[in-house]
């Protein structure tokens, strides 16, 4: 059981800190200002998040890992992050709406670990969901501003859902770790999340005047660890390559 | 030689008079984090809830919180994380409010925005950017003395 546990906790603090990581990724580099500091700001929220889950899966571990020895000293293989969040960057619209599909499933998986048996994961998705809230709320506007723009900005919001699309399934599937977590009443069944989010995202690309893809093709093997694609290993070096030169160096 | 232990009330009194680091007119106690003091046996408990998970002035809060209480000569302390009830802006005191839009801050109201500019108090305000300078504002501007502004956001 606490094995399950660990590994769930991995899953979402993973997926904080990847997109975490890649989102900061963008300061300094955002088309204006004021898009700088709202992509930093939702960075810091993320990695905020991104402590508290792995802190927690440390605690149950019970092996002496803290949040910063999962984070920097962890490979590939290790990671336990959705295959959407480690998707490079791209332009800003491909960036929003890995964001925005994140976010609609992120704050509906919140909500639900609100009501979780076990009180620490009830209280870090209490505090999670706040702030995820705003990112929808933001990243939504944004997506919706951007689709129902301009020619230029439309056709490439819809080729970023159209590449993203294929990522999208992943969220939503389940495997030993769910149904553990079922079981034990710590966490929702994915595939129940899915008819709100099917809601919210015809809303939204309704109004964004963006076509979702027919196909439901989903690549897998992020969350499960088995297979990432290319782009995490060369995030991580990045990430990691203080703590790879200088292990355990402190500040 | 026998120290009495300060009463509860102050411990609070000291801790209404610790700034928080980044809006340094508002106290700890007025943006409504201190969840809790108590004495465990001869030992202070404070209880601090963040505000923002990812907020880069938890460490310095914690240490300037540590830092005061042992200037007033508290040995023995600990300080714990309470997660759970969230944090809210409701937890603002009314004078923190006051203290914040006389700084230049719009304090947070819960329709979602300003209720006016904090320095004309024209009502005619529009929102430049739902992220500010740190993870707790928002960015407005006035369009009627046409100042930028800060407003601290309703979570």
């Amino acid at each position: 059981m606490s094995d399950h546990l660990f590994e769930y906790l991995c899953r979402m603090g993973d997926n904080t800190l990847v997109l975490g990581h890649r989102v900061s990724e963008w300061c300094g580099h955002a088309p204006v200002l004021e898009e700088d500091i709202a992509l930093a700001n939702t960075a810091l929220d993320l990695i905020g998040q991104t402590t508290l889950w792995l802190d927690l899966a440390g605690e149950v571990e019970g092996a002496g890992r803290d949040a910063d020895k999962l984070a920097f000293h962890r490979d590939v293989w290790d990671f336990r992050n959705l295959l959407l969040v480690e998707q490079p960057n791209g332009d800003f619209g491909q960036t929003m709406m890995r964001q925005f599909l994140f976010d609609a499933w992120h704050l509906l998986q919140l909500k639900a670990l609100m009501g979780s048996s076990n009180a620490q994961v009830a209280a870090i998705a209490e505090k999670s969901s706040k702030e995820v809230t705003y990112h929808l709320e933001r990243a939504t506007d944004t997506v919706v501003g951007l689709g129902d723009g301009t020619e230029e900005s439309h056709n490439r919001m819809q080729a970023a859902l159209d590449k993203l699309w294929p990522y999208v399934g992943e969220m939503f599937t389940s495997d030993d770790v769910d149904a553990a977590m079922v079981d034990a009443g710590i966490a929702p069944d994915p595939a129940s999340l899915r008819p709100a989010f099917d809601a919210l995202l015809d809303d939204v690309f309704t109004a964004a005047t963006l076509v979702k893809p027919q196909d439901d093709f989903g690549h897998k093997g992020g969350k499960s660890g088995k297979r990432h694609t290319e782009h995490l290993g060369h995030m991580l070096t990045q990430m990691q390559w203080l703590q790879r030169a200088y292990p355990d160096a402190t500040w | 030689m026998v120290v009495e232990k300060p009463t509860l009330e102050t411990v609070w009194g000291w801790l209404h008079a610790v700034p928080d680091p980044e809006i340094p007119v508002i106290s700890l106690t007025d943006l409504g984090i201190i969840r809790d003091v108590q004495w465990q046996d001869d030992t202070l408990e404070v209880t601090v809830t963040p505000t923002y998970s990812g907020c880069p002035a938890t460490t310095i809060i914690n240490l300037d919180i540590e830092t005061a209480l042992r200037g007033h000569g508290i040995e023995k302390l600990t300080l714990k994380r309470q997660l759970s009830p969230a944090w809210t802006s409701d937890w603002m005191t009314d004078s923190g409010r006051a203290k914040l839009e006389e700084y230049g801050i719009a304090p947070p109201q819960p329709a979602g925005g300003p209720q006016h500019c904090p320095r004309c108090k024209s009502t005619d305000v529009e929102k430049i950017s739902q992220f500010g300078s740190t993870p707790c504002k928002a960015q407005w501007r006035c369009t009627d003395c046409l100042e930028p502004f800060d407003y601290f956001k309703c979570i």
